[in-house]
């Protein structure tokens, strides 16, 4: 059986996110500057870096408390509408994360805790051009290949993938939410920055977490 | 007599601070608590709701804080604030979808005069009011 969730793969995928923020910030500016105020890539860079340098200063002692400080260090740090989301993520995942290990169910409990917690802050659907294109269907795909008794690898995998998709089908849409919806029609044609950002989150955790969850 | 506080969210702190600056012009001696959360802590545009929070609890004696903010991730940075809270004061507290400068002028004259926070919060609404009727 595989290793559990523990704070250490929590925080090797906290790393693997911010180090691939990092690598894509200058492509999700770009992005951002097409159809939005063109901060998303400065602005994620500023609040994943600050989450790390928090994780380095301040060790958390588990998963719930690992979760928890990223999220209130987004929420401060970001500065744009991703701190609130991304922050209320991870505020939320750590909230249906306990101090023990998670297993492969609990962490897709967690993130589908996450994911009710973006759309309840930023009341968006799917649909919308917004982060939510990228994460509802990953967490569908996690959730079906973990039922399915896939191991918890390719499920990761699996989720990535939808991720990937729900990214790449934002492009034609029209924006509804956020920045971008004053631009109403011009929105359709560029893909959305967030849920860009946010398979590359789904990226990150098949990099770091693929060999946990037993 | 209420003494009910008033929060500023911003992107900006020069926006902010100017608006509380208008503001206060209208009652320079009232003592109205008036907080401001705005800006990055690197002095660039965006919103902080931990600092939102500290705002809120800075402006608040127990009779409620009024909170007045700009738009997209000030708002989010607002709701998200309120989570940060202890539950007895986020009850006391109303974020408001008057706008920034109208309804903060509205809003510190009757906090000055020792309006409740629902009368605070109403007057703040009311703010675009003059305007549309000079308008028409």
């Amino acid at each position: 059986m595989a290793d559990q969730l523990d704070v250490a793969a929590l925080g090797a995928w906290v790393r693997e996110f911010a180090r691939s923020i990092a690598e894509h910030k200058d492509e999700l500016t770009a992005l951002d500057s097409a159809i939005g105020d063109a901060d998303h890539g400065a602005n994620m860079d500023r609040g994943m870096s600050a989450a790390v340098a928090a994780l380095e200063a301040s060790p958390p002692a588990d998963p719930a408390a690992l979760l928890k400080q990223v999220g209130m260090t987004l929420v401060s740090k970001v500065g744009g509408a991703s701190g609130p989301l991304y922050g209320t993520f991870f505020l939320r995942m750590a909230g249906a994360l306990g101090p023990d290990p998670a297993d492969d169910q609990t962490f897709a409990r967690a993130l589908r805790a996450g994911l009710d917690g973006v759309i309840a802050r930023g009341k968006a659907e799917p649909g919308d051009k917004t982060m939510l294109d990228a994460l509802t269907p990953a967490c569908d795909a996690l959730e079906a290949a973990l039922a399915e008794g896939q191991p918890f690898g390719a499920a990761l995998t699996a989720a990535a993938a939808a991720a990937g998709e729900g990214r790449d089908a934002t492009v034609p849409l029209v924006a509804r939410k956020g920045r971008a919806s004053y631009l109403g029609e011009r929105s359709a044609g560029h893909q959305d920055p967030g849920a860009t950002s946010t398979a590359l989150l789904l990226d990150a955790a098949v990099t770091a977490l693929s060999g946990s969850g037993g | 007599m209420a003494r009910v506080g008033l929060v500023v969210v911003s992107h900006s702190r020069p926006l902010a601070e100017a608006a509380v600056t208008l503001a206060r012009q209208m009652l320079p001696s009232a003592e109205v608590a008036v907080e401001v959360a705005a800006g990055t802590d690197d002095g660039g545009l965006g919103t902080d709701a931990v600092a939102v929070s500290a705002a809120i609890t800075a402006a608040d004696s127990g009779d409620g804080v009024v909170v007045l903010m700009d738009l997209g991730s000030a708002v989010m940075s607002a709701e998200t604030a309120l989570e940060l809270l202890d539950d007895d004061v986020r009850d006391r507290v109303v974020l408001s979808s008057a706008p920034l400068v109208e309804g903060l002028v509205g809003a510190v004259v009757v906090a000055a005069g020792g309006a409740d926070r629902d009368r605070v919060a109403a007057e703040a609404l009311r703010g675009l009011a003059p305007k549309q009727a000079h308008l028409g």
